[in-house]
């Protein structure tokens, strides 16, 4: 069925990679990236088999579980509970793009590169109170596209987690449109997790209408490189947002997160935590824009970014951008880089607490902050296990 | 209580130490038995609260000489949590907050180092429940503290019971009290003081940092000792501190003046 509706965009998205070519310095948002990955993601051949599903825990109880292999239908034998219904052809014809549009970001190079290699699209309504939904995106050696569109119609509640699997040789191209219709609520969270080797691109686009609210907690570790990117637009102000990150980078990885915040009328409102932590020689990179045009009075916008340098060769680039045109509106925002507390490693020491000991304890307060936001659904992924393991491995 | 014959814990002699390459400590000697309460008064900046530091290991400070005897052992050959394990207790004049790091687990985790030590079994999460609301008793603080985080938002009064609640778990041999009383009102101090004084036994001893006499109303100390200048101007029993809350410190600039120090 998405056949048909893909057929053009792919065309276009082949199209568009030719004119653009590969990102370049020059380009701001590009400037820290590591292009020689970049270069590698690209140049990987399509996977031709899905990864196998061997680790994998069992979802929780209740929870709708999806997988997004980019070879199988994820519907394939699945009977959505009510609530939850797959888009017909014309209407993902229609809303196909739409929130990319909104948000600004149809043309990017992630965008277009998903553009050209998905052939694959999940697309559902969302009505009412549904059961929490469990995506899981993994797309086995190679290069591998999968792109998700939801729709939540008014007053719908959804708790939905992503969970982003990458190993070996490949890298994976992720985009997610979703429109938040008034008075709808949704706990995104995306557990995005890999092995050192694997690269991702993933643009989440998501779309508020008024009286909506939006969570979003993120998750990433053990990526080669993985540039997260979530975006979005308050098409009429009114809506809350809430953005929680943590980006764990160790070896000589380069983990960034570009997040964008639009606020498109009044009295909107958007409380942002951002964490890095870079060991070894790894790079953390984040860039937190809000745009508050002249419309969007009375906007109360918190950003804050923390991050911890564990390392004396690793780095983090941190950078609040906020264009503000509108006069009456809070705008809170702060970014600190330090290091590991010698008086907190200190006192813990003094209890008894060995110093590699006190040092992860440390480490998994600073983490588990972020990784408490994820929706129930993480729980059997041990997420904070992951992290923690991931640093001292 | 004081015994003669009782175990000699702490043998502090000559001890010197620095930091960031100021001498602070320049010659304190100290002896502490089992059973015995000792309270270490001055003024700010005398070097009491880097005695403190010193004997738990604060990586900041610098030992430049003389030497420090735990139980027989040289204090300074062991780690910070080593001491700690051993049953070398320091109560934080400034408790540290450490968000996101369970106070709960932070008192499991540290409790059960200096069990391990001792050759006594390690509580799993629901026996360390029970046995921290026993002790919770000693301080009378409320359960609701154990679920927050490390110090966290917690007034000045609740840190310094969190202090006494984590003496009462690790069960020291030495507990250093680097000014406990400082910023208590009197409910408190008697609640903090009160903790005090039940876990001190025959075979443990006490050092009490303040400056106060308040504190010495509540717990009655052996033996009472002023610091100036980084060394221990004078000894004496109780009604030394009596006589420093009436006389003030004028009389150690006299002592410092007459032995050549300004």
């Amino acid at each position: 069925m998405a056949g048909r509706v893909l057929a053009p965009v792919q065309q276009r998205g082949r199209e568009a990679l030719e004119r653009l070519g590969l990102p370049t310095r020059r380009e701001e948002s590009w400037r820290l990236t590591d292009l020689r990955r970049l270069q590698q993601l690209a140049a990987l051949p399509a996977a031709n088999a899905p990864s196998e599903a061997l680790d994998w825990p069992a979802a929780a109880p209740g929870v709708l579980r999806l997988v997004l292999n980019g070879h199988t239908d994820p519907l394939d034998g699945i009977a959505l509970p009510s609530g939850f219904s797959e888009l017909t052809s014309n209407e993902l014809e229609q809303a196909l793009g739409h929130t990319l549009d909104r948000c600004g970001c149809a043309e990017s190079w992630p965008v277009e590169l998903n553009h050209a290699s998905c052939d694959q699209v999940l697309a559902l309504r969302v009505r009412g109170e549904v059961p929490p939904l469990e995506l899981v995106l993994c797309g086995g050696l190679g290069r591998s596209a999968t792109r998700v569109l939801l729709l939540l119609e008014e007053n719908a509640r959804l708790d939905l987690l992503q969970v982003v699997l990458g190993a070996g040789a490949s890298g994976h191209s992720h985009v997610l449109e979703v429109h938040l219709g008034q008075d709808s609520s949704l706990n995104h969270g995306c557990l995005a997790t890999a092995d050192g080797d694997a690269a991702l691109l993933a643009h989440l686009a998501v779309e508020q209408e008024p009286r909506s609210h939006y969570a979003f907690s993120s998750v990433v570790q053990g990526w080669s490189l993985a540039r997260l990117e979530p975006r979005v637009v308050q098409v009429d102000g009114q809506a809350t947002t809430k953005l929680s990150g943590l980006a764990v980078s160790v070896g000589d990885q380069q983990l960034a997160t570009h997040s964008s915040v639009r606020f498109n009328g009044p009295d909107g409102e958007l409380d942002q935590l951002q964490k890095c932590l870079a060991d070894g020689r790894s790079h953390a990179i984040f860039n937190g824009g809000i745009q508050v045009p002249r419309d969007a009075q009375r906007t109360n916008a918190a950003q804050l970014s923390r991050n911890l340098l564990l390392s004396e060769r690793a780095r983090i680039d941190t950078k609040p951008e906020l264009e503000i045109v509108a006069d009456d509106v809070r705008c809170a925002h702060g970014a600190t880089v330090s290091q590991l507390q010698d008086d907190e490693l200190f006192y813990l020491r003094s209890r008894g607490i060995a110093a590699d000991a006190a040092a992860a304890l440390l480490l998994r307060g600073v983490c588990q902050e972020v990784v408490d936001q994820l929706p129930p659904a993480a729980l059997p992924w041990a997420p904070l296990q992951r992290v923690m393991e991931g640093l001292s491995g | 209580m004081i015994r003669p014959d009782a175990e000699l814990l702490l043998d502090i002699s000559d001890l010197q130490a620095s930091v960031e390459d100021q001498p602070i400590l320049k010659g304190v000697n100290l002896r502490v038995r089992a059973g015995e309460i000792h309270a270490v008064m001055g003024r700010n900046g005398s070097g009491k609260s880097t005695l403190s530091k010193v004997l738990a290991g604060h990586p900041a400070y610098r030992v430049t000489g003389g030497s420090v005897r735990y139980r027989g052992r040289d204090l300074f050959d062991l780690e910070p949590e080593e001491r700690a394990r051993l049953g070398v207790f320091l109560g934080f004049q400034y408790p540290v907050e450490i968000p996101g790091v369970s106070n709960l687990e932070f008192l499991r985790v540290a409790t059960n180092a200096r069990r391990q030590s001792c050759g006594a079994e390690e509580l799993d999460t629901f026996d360390f429940e029970d046995h921290v609301r026993v002790k919770l008793k000693v301080v009378q603080m409320d359960p609701a503290f154990l679920e927050r985080s490390v110090n966290e938002g917690f007034s000045g009064g609740e840190k310094k019971r969190n202090e006494i609640l984590q003496m009462a778990l690790l069960d020291p041999v030495v507990a250093i009290l680097d000014e406990t009383d400082s910023g208590l009102d009197i409910d408190a101090l008697r609640i903090v003081a009160a903790g005090v004084n039940q876990l001190a036994t025959e075979e443990n001893a006490t050092l009490l940092i303040t400056h106060y006499q308040r504190l010495l109303d509540e717990i009655t100390p052996d033996y009472v000792h002023v610091m100036a200048d980084g060394r221990i101007l004078r000894t004496g029993g109780r009604e030394l501190a009596l006589e420093l809350e009436q006389t003030g410190y004028d009389w150690v600039d006299r002592e410092l003046a007459a032995q050549g120090v300004s």
